[in-house]
């Protein structure tokens, strides 16, 4: 300690502390975005997936995304975008597009899952991006209360708190989660399809998801404990059904009771 | 004593239930008021149903409800969830929302009774509504039963009361949210918002207090009031004797149909299980109202699909379709030091405000107009009051666009098109449709009118052509028989009353103004065919022929 203060005067001091400074500094930044940044691409592709995967998307991609997906007027770059974009786009059946309009439609899938694969990781190798989640958090042993909480707080106010999906701005809309499989919740939550916002790993640990992905999927199991659920929609739903249903049968026994045989 | 006993033996009843009733009927005098009520005559006809319904559907809340305050705790004291429904195990909650958590999953025939109530509320804020209607266009309100009309309305607004303050007493997040937008309109009243909703919520929303407090609103002073007003509607239904459809025989100073007892009380009786049976096989087999869905209430969470219970609907969509600028200029505008939220105050109070006014105030309206001080126990067919028929529709329509608005969301998501499309056609929709609904409405009462008059003058059309002796071809009309011609000529019509002087000899601006309003309202009415028009058309050339006709065909 002696020896450092009798430096302190030392004409290279300044010089010093300031690297110490810019050192802790950018060592802390990094750090602190690692953090924030989903898990970038570690699963290492062979280089003929990569090669595959670059001629199916020149066939296939490449006229919105540009060669090299650097994009055109057409569509976005893909450099930087992640193997779970991909994964998820393709694999759901929303690319390729099958036509413009205010988001992409689910459709069935054009590609199977070797070609999907291909083209990840083709995607991939172009820039550092969210990888495909793995098998441990997607296997539904999560927290479903945990999940729920989550669920309420950052996605219902879109998807509905029973999942069933609702309206956005201008013919967008956010799609019901039934029948979506863990990986793609997972792959939607990373990466932030169309309109959705992306949840990092620093909003939403990759534990969140895995509850929030065992919530959906327990929900889906558990069902409608009260009978049919009429779309899960709410007050709307049960509204229409007492004026047409229910008034409808009555007013058939109002017009029988007051019937006469003539 | 003894000379009172031989001349007048009591009477005494030979079985022991003969000497059990004589006993109970010579002291509370059951005989008399079976005598009177029994013999009350009722007009049937199905639209004449509704009141039973909403009437039979109250029944069925205040059964169902008793059971669910068994087991409701309505207290906002925080605690773990530790019941049957596993995605929310363990999760902090109120009291108030375990309780119901626990009615729908851990009390045996919870759930059921849970929906049975509910859905029963829909059908009764639903049945009322529907019942009102009825009342409206048949002009059932005219005298003596403005009073029984007010006294409805009210029923319909504490309706919605009750539904309301039981909407938000399981303090899911749907409820939370509903008491949410109510605390937001309340706080939009200017200088006295704030205070109101400090003094409701006991503090800052939403406290700890508001679901005990609507707790108590809701299981009794507001059902309370309900059975008043119910006890009041009924009584001046006793008093004033049911209306009835136009029709042969019948007039302002008969009522034709069946006595009360037997048989209309077995069907009344029966009735009640029918709408029972409705009501209950709903909740056995449609869910409503899924708490467990919504999770416990918090603030910050809104889930999409937000809404309130039908009847709050119209509100709420009038909240949706209110712009918060107009081009540049806000809406919300600070006016000596205080925020002035129009697009939340003007939404959210003006629309409910005139619908209920013009629906509380309209016999009198009439009234004022045609000058008709009489009582009119004969309805009229909505055609032969096209004007009034056309004011309902346009609040209907008006109603209805705001109601459609509250499902806009969904209206876009399942028809595939743009929500903004959505709110922009129904703005325009809030001014233009009633209007339309007006002009088309009355158009077409006159046209069914002008129908009716041409089927009592010249009878139906046959579609058999006749050629007569001396070449000329005619259209046989068959005509009507004497009851059904009653029908179309058989009403009132009312005509436009220019406007007279007082007793000063003055023509007040007022009663130009009723002779305004008059004349907007009958100017192109339809008069009923009279018997001299009748004569003249049957008098003529192929009158002769159709009864000839007849005549040939009653013989072959």
């Amino acid at each position: 300690m002696k020896a450092l203060s009798q430096k302190r005067r030392h004409p290279l001091a300044a010089i010093a502390l300031l690297l110490m400074g810019l050192l802790i500094t950018g060592g802390l930044y990094a750090v602190a975005t690692t953090v924030n940044e989903a898990k970038a691409s570690t699963t290492t592709y062979s280089a003929s997936d990569v090669e595959e995967g670059g001629k199916l998307f020149a066939a296939n991609c490449a006229t919105c995304h540009g060669m090299g997906a650097s994009g055109s007027k057409d569509g976005p770059s893909l450099v930087g975008v992640g193997a779970a974009a991909v994964d998820f786009q393709v694999g759901t059946g929303r690319m390729p597009m099958q036509m413009n309009g205010p988001q992409a439609m689910k459709k069935p899938v054009q590609f199977n899952d070797e070609q999907t694969h291909q083209l990840a990781a083709y995607v991939a190798s172009l820039g550092a991006g969210p990888a495909i989640p793995e098998e441990h958090l997607l296997d539904e042993g999560g927290d479903a209360a945990a999940g729920g909480e989550l669920f309420r707080t950052n996605c219902a106010m879109c998807h509905n708190a029973a999942a069933a999906g609702g309206a956005l701005t201008r013919g967008k809309f956010a799609p019901a989660l039934a029948d979506v499989s863990g990986k793609h919740i997972y792959e939607a939550m990373v990466t932030g399809p169309q309109n959705m916002p992306v949840f990092s790993d620093a909003n939403i640990s990759p534990e969140g998801k895995r509850d929030i992905i065992t919530f959906l999927k327990q929900i889906e199991t558990t069902g409608s404990p009260g009978g049919a659920d009429l779309g899960s929609l709410g007050p709307v739903a049960e509204g229409l059904f007492v004026w047409v249903a229910g008034l409808g049968v009555i007013i058939a026994f109002t017009i029988w009771l007051t019937s006469r045989t003539s | 004593m003894s000379a009172a006993s031989t001349a007048e033996p009591a009477f005494v009843a030979k079985t022991k239930t003969g000497r059990f009733t004589d006993f109970v009927d010579s002291r509370v005098g059951g005989s008399g008021i079976l005598r009177e009520f029994g013999r009350k005559v009722f007009p049937d006809h199905w639209s004449f149903m509704f009141g039973e319904v909403a009437l039979y559907s109250f029944v069925i809340l205040l059964l169902s409800g008793t059971f669910l305050t068994f087991f409701f705790d309505p207290s906002m004291a925080e605690t773990h969830y530790d019941g049957g429904y596993v995605p929310l195990k363990g999760v902090e909650m109120s009291v108030a929302y375990s309780s119901s958590l626990n009615i729908s999953f851990d009390i045996r025939g919870g759930l059921f009774m849970r929906q049975v109530h509910h859905w029963a509320a829909l059908l009764f804020v639903a049945s009322i509504a529907v019942h009102m209607l009825r009342v409206f266009f048949t002009g059932a309100f005219r005298k003596p039963r403005e009073m029984n009309w007010v006294v409805g309305g009210v029923l319909l607004i504490l309706a919605m009361a009750a539904g309301f303050t039981g909407y938000s007493l399981p303090d899911d997040l749907l409820s939370g949210n509903g008491l949410r937008i109510i605390d937001g309109v309340i706080k939009s009243i200017p200088v006295i918002g704030t205070y109101i909703s400090f003094f409701l919520f006991g503090g800052e929303f939403p406290g700890t207090a508001i679901i005990s407090r609507l707790y108590m609103l809701h299981i009794l002073l507001v059902p309370a009031l309900i059975l008043l007003m119910i006890v009041l509607h009924l009584f001046m239904v006793v008093v004033h004797k049911h209306t009835q459809y136009p029709g042969p025989g019948r007039n302002d100073n008969n009522v034709v149909g069946y006595p009360l007892g037997p048989v209309y009380a077995a069907k009344a009786g029966g009735f009640f299980f029918i709408v029972f049976g409705v009501i209950a096989l709903m909740a056995a087999f449609f869910t409503i109202n899924p708490i467990w869905n919504y999770g416990p209430y918090d603030p910050s969470p809104v889930s999409a699909g937000t809404q309130p219970d039908w009847y709050i609907g119209f509100v709420d969509g009038a909240l949706r379709l209110m712009p918060g600028t107009f081009g540049d200029w806000h809406v919300e505008q600070i006016f000596f030091g205080q925020v002035f939220t129009f697009n939340v105050l003007l939404p959210a109070l003006v629309p409910a405000g005139i619908l209920f006014t013009v629906m509380f105030t309209y016999p009198w309206i009439e009234r004022w107009v045609t000058k008709d001080d009489r009582e009119h126990h004969v309805l009229d067919r909505p055609r032969n009051a096209p004007t009034r028929t056309g004011i309902g529709v346009a609040g209907f329509i008006w109603y209805c666009v705001m109601w459609a608005a509250a499902g806009s969301d969904l209206i876009a998501t399942h028809f595939h098109v743009s929500l903004n499309d959505v709110t922009y056609w129904l703005r325009a929709l809030f001014f233009v449709g009633p209007i339309i609904g007006f002009i088309v409405a009355k158009r077409v009462a006159l046209a069914l009118q002008r129908k009716d008059r041409e089927i009592a003058l010249h009878g139906r059309e046959t579609g058999r052509i006749v050629r007569l002796p001396h070449g000329e071809f005619i259209e046989v009309h068959a005509p009507l028989d004497e009851y059904k011609r009653y029908k179309l000529v058989g009403f009132e019509s009312p005509e436009v009353l220019p406007a007279v002087p007082n007793e000063h000899g003055v023509v007040t601006r007022k009663e130009k103004r009723r002779a305004a309003l008059s004349r907007w309202f009958f100017e192109d009415r339809v008069a009923p065919a009279t018997p001299a028009e009748l004569e003249a058309a049957h008098g003529h050339g192929h009158a002769a022929v159709e009864s000839t006709e007849e005549a040939k065909s009653l013989t072959h």
